[in-house]
């Protein structure tokens, strides 16, 4: 628990000035609060995105001719390897929950501070620990790692890069995400402010607790997974070894076992946080809270049995094959029922358009594109034809960057008034979100009907009939990277010369928009009480405002 | 609802951690089960050269140090008695430690045998028997490690209890403790009867 002695000194002011015992950066670095540690996870996330979409752009450039000498084949297998790693282990999988879950959740529970927060810092150093083991795998042996992100074997047991320390981060990085969803867990259950029942908490905080559980109860598979393959390279124990006897498909089924879960870590925070802006933004309660609130939970608990679905091809029995395949079109009913939920708010609604609210918006367009294509591949026939080619690479980034990023980039535009009590350019926003869904779309839809004409992914040059549409699919990235360019310019510039934020420029209706922007370090001045649900809409002021108008 | 008390949070916490403990053994314990049902005959010809009384004295060992650490728990939770807790988190460490030194001579013995992965005499056996050794190994490897840890959290309470900080009243940590070292002694009664008694 923070010391209340030591914040007091600065409870007045916002809380990036209240240094407690160290000044400056060293002050980041040791503190345990929960905001400060929301902001060491939005620096290291969002800088290691950078170093990912710049590997993106780079395999982009290879493929614009079919015989393009701009990377080496090994070069462009290390790349797509460490584009997959980054990307899913060091940005998507820890992105909301430890940037805003941190920041956020003990705000929209009416808390001081997250349950453990020495816990809390300390998963954000295995968490850089980790990072480090990971990117650190390219000084060694020869390369950079080239099994692609799955590490499947028996490839990763004899290519003749440093696979073993590559997982070892792997394994720091996952045993960071539990100890982050232990903590969630334990936060929502324990510090929710007197009359913050469950059906009161907004549906941001549903999202996170629902994630929760899965980082809790499925990282730890991965984590063996990597440990076995550890062993297996250093010790021989032969249990993934078709040598010794081992079965390389029990491999995949340790890995999906997580892997496909994890996916729903990815999305499901990202979820919450759009259910919370479109009762804001449409200055409507949201239709159906439970139901979106339970959906969460159904997602998280079916979703964890639909691994086998990545293994349609490898060999499983058809059986096998049959359920899984059931169990995941299943996951499409409580997807589905979030996105007529939220459809459903803004009828009738006073729909107002800002930056936040055309992310949303457009991860509902992307998601559920994402969505669709994803059936195609659920589906038993038509997998064996999209197998393994560009069509799947398409469907994950519409649910991935379409869905948890765009999510991502709406909290962060959301939030970013009340996290730094600064307010960004409204227009540019709007600029940049048009040119990066614009460029997203033309890049991620021509992969889609690439994969559909047979472009396998992961291969580094292809047959010439493909060319003009690889083209438009590096001209569309390019696009896209302007677009996030403009983005975080916006941003940034907003950071250090941005005018001063209103503590509710939204007009939201969540604890978070009740106190000052930004918050202070110990959030509230006196525990809040709750008695009434997180979305009142319209609300007293608004109806009082309208009023004097007339 | 609204719920500062520390000590609850601290054991919810605890809780969820002991359950992804699990769900790490639960891996390996899938593997477990999917190769001895593809080669009963081999785990069981490879079962009989574990050493069943090794296997027993170390359950013994563990089965008791779970008791001295209840012991250890409850002396300083219901009967206010630190110096007895001392007594009880010493004799806890001690029996780890006891397992440890019968796991190392067990595990030096099958060293000697050549019964360890990659090892000649173990390539030349049939596949199920290199697969029982690699998960023999991997496991009770894995279990081990716990221990160590175990014992160390253990060593750290044990110096808290010494110095005053963990008392009556703050008891969360020892009890924390005390739950982590029950569940390395639950791990290894499955791992007794799946690896010592299938022969």
């Amino acid at each position: 628990m923070a010391s209340h002695a030591e914040a007091a000194h600065h409870a007045e002011g916002p809380w990036y000035l209240d240094n407690g015992k160290r000044p400056g950066i060293r002050g980041f670095i040791t503190s345990t609060n929960h905001k400060r540690i929301g902001i060491l996870y939005l620096v290291a996330v969002l800088s290691f995105f950078t170093v990912a979409v710049i590997l993106g752009v780079l395999m982009r450039i290879q493929m614009l001719s079919p015989d393009s000498k701009f990377l080496s084949g090994q070069l462009y297998n290390s790349m797509f390897t460490l584009h997959g790693i980054i990307m899913v282990f060091l940005v998507v999988i820890p992105g909301i929950p430890t940037i805003f879950g941190n920041f956020f959740l003990p705000i929209l529970i009416g808390g001081e501070d997250m349950a453990f927060p020495r816990l809390n810092l300390f998963s954000w150093y295995l968490y850089m620990t980790g990072a480090a083991v990971v990117l650190g795998s390219i000084l060694f042996a020869k390369g950079a790692v080239d099994t692609g992100w799955t590490f499947y074997v028996p490839y990763s047991l004899h290519t003749t890069v440093d696979v073993p320390l590559a997982v070892f981060g792997v394994f720091l990085l996952g045993m960071s995400s539990i100890l982050t969803g232990l903590n969630i867990v334990t936060t929502t259950h324990m510090l929710r402010a007197p009359g913050m029942t469950f059906f009161r908490m907004p549906l941001s905080v549903w999202g996170l607790y629902s994630t929760a559980w899965v980082q809790v109860l499925a990282t730890p598979v991965i984590g063996i997974t990597m440990v076995l393959i550890l062993l297996e390279r250093v010790f021989g124990i032969g249990v993934f070894d078709p040598s010794k006897g081992g079965d390389p498909l029990l491999y995949q089924h340790l890995f999906w076992i997580y892997s496909h879960p994890a996916v729903y870590i990815m999305i499901l925070p990202a979820m919450g946080i759009i259910s919370d802006l479109f009762p804001v933004f449409s200055r409507k309660n949201i239709f159906g809270y439970k139901t979106i609130a339970f959906s969460s939970l159904a997602i998280a608990s079916v979703g964890s049995l639909v691994w086998g679905h990545h293994m349609y091809v490898s060999g499983q029995s058809d059986t096998a094959s049959i359920v899984f395949s059931l169990l995941t079109f299943l996951v499409a009913i409580p997807s589905a029922i979030k996105v007529f939920n939220w459809v459903a708010t803004m009828y009738k609604g006073s729909v107002k358009v800002d930056p936040p609210f055309l992310y949303a918006l457009g991860f509902i367009a992307l998601f559920s594109i994402g969505g669709l294509t994803g059936l195609v591949l659920g589906a038993l026939s038509t997998d064996v034809h999209t197998h393994d080619t560009y069509f799947v690479v398409g469907h994950f980034h519409y649910i991935i960057f379409g869905g948890m990023g765009f999510g991502l980039f709406a909290a962060l535009h959301y939030w970013f008034p009340k996290m730094f009590g600064k307010t960004y350019n409204y227009k540019t926003a709007t600029v940049a979100f048009i040119v990066l869904f614009v460029g997203f779309n033309l890049f991620y839809m021509t992969l889609l009907i690439l994969g559909w004409a047979g472009m396998p992914r992961r291969y580094y040059s292809y047959l010439p009939q493909f060319t003009d549409l690889q083209v438009i699919a590096t001209v569309g990235s390019w696009i896209m990277v302007a677009g996030l360019g403009v983005m975080f310019g916006n941003l940034l510039y907003a950071l250090f010369r941005g005018k001063k934020a209103e503590a509710d420029p939204w007009g939201g209706s969540t604890l978070e928009w009740q106190i000052p922007s930004p918050p202070h370090a110990e959030n509230f001045e006196k525990v809040p009480v709750i008695t009434h649900g997180p979305y009142v809409f319209p609300r007293k002021a608004d109806t009082e405002k309208a009023g004097k108008k007339e | 609802m609204e719920n500062r008390d520390h000590s609850v949070g601290a054991r919810v916490g605890m809780w969820l951690f002991l359950l992804s403990e699990i769900l790490l053994f639960g891996g390996l314990f899938l593997l477990y089960s999917v190769y001895r049902a593809k080669h009963p005959g081999d785990f069981h010809a490879a079962s009989m050269e574990l050493s069943r009384f090794d296997g027993t004295l170390n359950t013994a060992i563990l089965l008791t140090s779970s008791l001295t650490a209840v012991a250890a728990v409850f002396s300083l939770q219901e009967l206010n008695k630190p110096k007895r807790t001392i007594f009880f988190l010493g004799a806890t460490i001690a029996f780890g430690l006891a397992f440890l030194v019968v796991k190392a001579f067990e595990w030096t013995a099958k060293f000697e045998h050549g019964l360890y992965p990659n090892a000649a005499v173990l390539m030349k056996r049939p596949p199920g028997e290199i697969l029982y050794f690699g998960l023999y190994f991997t496991m009770t490897g894995l279990h081990a490690l716990h221990v160590i840890i175990g014992m160390t959290v253990l060593s750290v309470i044990l110096s808290f209890v010494v110095r005053g900080k963990a008392t009556q009243e703050r008891s969360a940590a020892l009890e924390n403790a005390g739950l982590y070292w029950h569940l390395v002694d639950v791990i290894w009664i499955f791992l007794f009867p799946l690896f010592y008694l299938i022969s």
